[in-house]
């Protein structure tokens, strides 16, 4: 199976990119990751470039959507919402809504915070999203507040609780790819 | 062969939708009125007093496109894993030209029993001899007991839809 990774922050050395660094390591077996950090490169929507084809940043995310099984994001909070960047990105993928590259695709949805609540709204939000995107939105939640305190100086996080966490939550997604092995 | 003989019973053999003349449809409380949907690519069946009806959820069709396709996703019908949505009832009771059926519905996996009730008229010979029985049912049910939970509350703060759903079937249906 394979799941692509999605930070929604552009910042250097953030919580959620590393965050989403952790969730590839715990992989179980026979997953495989990838991860796409070209956010920076979606220009802002504009319904009068929304051409086919598409810019080809914008075309690439669709392309990395199409040929993954399930989508995993990690986002930051801002203004008690989803980050801008991440949201007009959705916005282009999600264009046009009946064929988009994220209908019925198996998507989660964690994230990261400085503050204590570890962005639970814009993982609100951005569950609310997807659904309207048409996405098959995952029963996960993992809201990783204080950030700072979850991963040494390297970037690595030593929260064994919340690896805990990525492992169950890449199991919740994993089975609602799969009916199959939900029904195992 | 279909029975034509009593118009006061449940018509007898096998009776089947002619899909032209035949609508099935849902409608939602919206602001003053409802919004409507229609499912064109259906399967009904009246064999032996019971009613059994297939949708196919791929063929629904609304007038807002981008509506149309929320109503496939996930978050309502999920079209991908549950393509159809069925009836089956037990025996039909008529009294006159009123008519009911009680059954099971199948929308996303989720069965619930439900009472249709409405009109049936015939069996009659149309035009060019066919056998011919028409059924309006109708019954209300509540989208969340089939999964369907989507709302986005309102400035008012009521959501923006009801639950309450009228599901619609206008059957003409002709003798085997």
């Amino acid at each position: 199976m394979k799941i692509l990774a999605i930070s929604g922050s552009l910042r250097h050395g953030s919580y959620n990119t590393l965050l989403a660094r952790a969730l590839v390591e715990e992989a179980p077996e026979g997953v495989e990751f990838e991860v796409w950090d070209d956010l920076k490169s979606i220009p802002a929507y504009d319904q009068d470039d929304d051409v086919v084809p598409g810019p080809e940043s914008v075309e690439a995310l669709r392309d990395a959507v199409r040929n993954v099984d399930a989508v995993f994001f990690a986002t930051p909070e801002y203004n008690s919402s989803v980050p801008g960047a991440l949201k007009n990105a959705l916005d282009w993928a999600s264009r046009p809504l009946a064929t988009n590259s994220f209908r019925n695709k198996p998507v989660a949805v964690i994230g990261a915070s400085a503050g204590m609540f570890g962005a639970v709204w814009a993982q609100a939000e951005l569950r609310k999203v997807l659904g309207a995107m048409g996405a098959r939105v995952a029963d996960v939640e993992l809201a990783v507040g204080h950030a700072m305190e979850k991963f040494d100086e390297d970037g690595h996080l030593v929260d064994e609780g919340i690896r805990d966490g990525l492992r169950e939550a890449i199991g919740v997604l994993m089975r609602t790819a799969s009916p199959e092995l939900a029904a195992a | 062969m279909s029975s034509t003989a009593e118009q006061t019973g449940v018509p007898t053999g096998t009776w089947n939708a002619d899909p032209v003349h035949s609508t099935v449809s849902f409608e939602v409380p919206y602001a003053a009125n409802t919004f409507a949907a229609t499912v064109p690519d259906i399967e009904a069946t009246l064999a032996d007093g019971k009613l059994t009806g297939v949708g196919r959820v791929a063929s629904l069709q609304m007038k807002d496109e981008n509506m149309q396709a929320h109503l496939q996703s996930p978050e309502f019908f999920d079209q991908e894993r549950h393509p159809e949505v069925r009836f089956e009832s037990s025996k039909l009771e008529r009294d006159g030209d009123t008519v009911k059926a009680a059954g099971e519905l199948t929308i996303k996996g989720i069965t619930k029993p439900v009472t249709l009730e409405g009109t049936i008229s015939g069996p009659l010979v149309d035009h060019f001899g066919a056998n011919r029985v028409g059924l309006k049912l109708e019954t209300v049910v509540d989208r969340t007991d089939f999964d369907m939970n989507w709302n986005m509350p309102l400035p008012s703060g009521e959501g923006a839809l009801s639950n309450e759903v009228t599901l619609k079937a206008d059957l003409t249906l002709v003798g085997q």
